[in-house]
């Protein structure tokens, strides 16, 4: 690998420089910086700082604008710009789909979350425990999965629960269930969800487990020796040394996976567009129905404002804690 | 410690159980891309395809623009995720290696900005570009990918950056390097490693990102392969050889990539560093 040769190269030089006379130590002399050295970091940090500000600042400052204009498909096409105050939310929160539809979100995070946080930690911690070749064997399986493309998974999983020839409803049928032969899985909202469910467990299971595991790994075998030593069995050495070395790992991890989930958008809305009859909408699926769909582009603008919002209240302890550890570490 | 042939045997055949669950969808994409239409639409499923055909591979390319798409999808990722690394490159050596004001905000800001819930802010990004005239085409595309990968880039970068032992750098410094020198000597190969495995993730999120696409490039010959595969299906409808055999084919460079990538990201920096 490259790596390793330049690496040599690298090694080799110094070996070469110290015949020349060595130049003044410029790194520790923080006196004599000049002025364009302290704005350095300035100027390197620019181009990201742009970007983000230009592409990702501005397109939110522009969705809080837009959630307060009346913004339908004449004053799209004619460029008009009409401010209508509070309505958009005034529309929003004050009708039923709205609070269904947060209600459902809601419930669909945390059933996936609960699902695959659980499911991500036994399948870790099973890998601590395996041979080094059924190990490889299960981490080839995970990898596969995560590395497998949304869409690509989508309608791998739309052939799987198809109705006709569908290979799930095959087996349902052959293990008894025969009712199962020919059943529609896109035909109900919980036979859906139950889809979509399985494909982001699927889909997510990987990246906890295998992270997890690594976690594992760290943590250090004096500690089971002596849990060992004190007289504790697999249970308490479980709960006394495994448990509290990974729970700051399961803590931003849970939460980081309760922002994918609830932002996930491909998932659904390649499986079945929010339906049968949206009621597979979540918000994000939601504001893109209302807003793009049938073009109240600014009520679709309040939507995403108070998905966002309901977001940051779901996440704040998690943003909380983030913001306080890189207080006490930098 | 010896334990039971139960506890012996319990993890192994939990392992192999759990593996043909997580590979089945991958295995059934791809064993239906290859299998005869007789053998897809049959009551009982044809576990293990004998009749191997390559028509719905063909179908599937012969589908309009599929060419033009599979250069649209690599042009935007390939590009989006260059841009990212350039610029998160210089911005990592920054948060890794010089002190200053406000380096703590900025760390704080990229985390943020890692979370952002680009699927919600759609609406308002359809309203920019097509304002700046520039629905339906790639630039705004890779400029929003490249911008949606960039935190994270930034903050994978850092750590690499800050792996490398300062000693390192400093030594070539008294040696006479300044420190861009420094930088591009001694720094920049023992992060090869580490671009790699940030460019990995970088080429997921381009290639796999779909609501973006879908609402700011409608023309046919301007979408990427996401879009056209999420089309594939409602189009082709029952053809589910063609579908998967569409399928398999966008799914195949990131399975590739993946597999290749992750080895080579994760076999060590350290090794690197240490051997030299």
């Amino acid at each position: 690998m490259s790596v390793q040769t330049e690496g040599t190269d690298t090694a080799g030089e110094p070996a070469v420089r110290k015949a020349r006379p060595a130049g003044p130590p410029s790194g520790e002399d923080r006196g004599s910086r000049s002025s364009h050295r302290a704005a350095a970091p300035y100027l390197l940090l620019l181009p990201a700082l742009l970007a983000t500000l230009v592409l990702l600042g501005w397109p939110l400052v522009k969705n809080g604008m837009l959630s307060f204009q009346n913004l339908n498909p004449r004053q799209l096409i004619q460029h008009l710009t009409e401010w209508n105050g509070i309505d958009n939310y005034k529309e929003v929160l004050t009708g039923s789909d709205f609070w269904h539809v947060v209600e459902r979100s809601l419930v669909f995070t945390v059933i996936n979350v609960a699902l695959i946080m659980v499911l991500g930690t036994l399948i870790g911690l099973l890998l601590a425990r395996l041979g080094r070749k059924m190990r490889l064997l299960l981490m080839i399986g995970l990898v596969l999965a995560w590395a497998m493309p949304i869409i690509a998974a989508t309608t791998v999983y739309q052939w799987l629960f198809a109705q006709r020839f569908g290979v799930v409803n095959w087996v349902l049928d052959k293990l008894g269930w025969h009712s199962m032969a020919g059943y529609n899985w896109f035909g109900t909202q919980t036979s859906t969800f139950s889809v979509v469910i399985l494909l982001l467990v699927w889909e997510s299971i990987p990246f906890v487990a295998i992270n997890l595991y690594a976690a594992t790994t760290t943590i250090p075998r004096e500690l089971y020796e002596a849990a060992a030593l004190d007289g504790a069995g697999a249970w308490k050495s479980f709960t006394s040394v495994t448990f509290p070395f990974l729970k700051p790992f399961l803590y931003s991890t849970t939460f980081l996976e309760v922002i994918w989930i609830f932002k996930a958008f491909p998932q659904i809305f390649a499986i079945n567009e929010g339906g049968p009859d949206h009621l597979t909408e979540t918000l994000p699926i939601y504001a893109f129905v209302q807003g793009v769909g049938n073009q109240h582009f600014g009520v679709g603008a309040a939507i995403s404002f108070l998905t966002v919002l309901v977001l940051l209240v779901m996440t704040s302890y998690y943003l909380r804690m983030v913001l306080k550890q890189e207080e006490d570490e930098l | 410690m010896k334990r039971s042939l139960f506890g012996r045997i319990w993890p192994n055949a939990t392992a192999v159980v759990l593996f043909a669950g997580l590979v089945f969808p991958v295995y059934w994409m791809f064993a239906t891309a290859f299998k005869p239409t007789g053998d897809i639409i049959s009551e009982n499923p044809v576990w293990f395809p004998t009749h191997l055909t390559f028509s719905h591979f063909q179908k599937a390319v012969d589908a309009d623009n599929f060419w033009t798409l599979v250069g649209n999808s690599v042009t935007v990722t390939v590009c989006s995720v260059l841009i990212s690394l350039v610029i998160a490159l210089f911005a990592a050596f920054a948060l890794a290696r010089l002190r200053f004001k406000g380096r703590r905000g900025l760390i704080v800001t990229f985390m943020l900005a890692q979370m952002a819930p680009w699927e919600v802010m759609i609406i308002a990004i359809y309203m920019i570009v097509r304002d700046a005239d520039m629905l339906d085409s790639l630039v705004p595309l890779t400029a929003f990918y490249a911008v949606m990968v960039l935190p994270l880039t930034v903050l994978t970068l850092r750590g690499y950056v800050a792996a490398v032992p300062k000693e390192l750098e400093e030594s070539a410094m008294v040696d006479g390097c300044t420190r861009t020198q420094a930088f591009v000597k001694v720094i920049f190969p023992l992060l090869a490693p580490g671009l790699m495995a940030t460019s990995l993730f970088g080429f997921i999120t381009a290639w796999n990102e779909f609501p973006l696409v879908l609402i700011l490039n409608k023309a046919n010959d301007k979408q990427t392969l996401p879009l056209w595969l999420s089309q594939f299906q409602t189009a082709f409808g029952d053809d589910w050889g063609a579908t998967m055999a569409a399928s398999s084919l966008f799914a195949l460079p990131i399975l590739i990539l993946f597999i290749f990538l992750q080895r080579k990201a994760v076999s060590g920096l350290t090794d690197g560093a240490v051997k030299g």
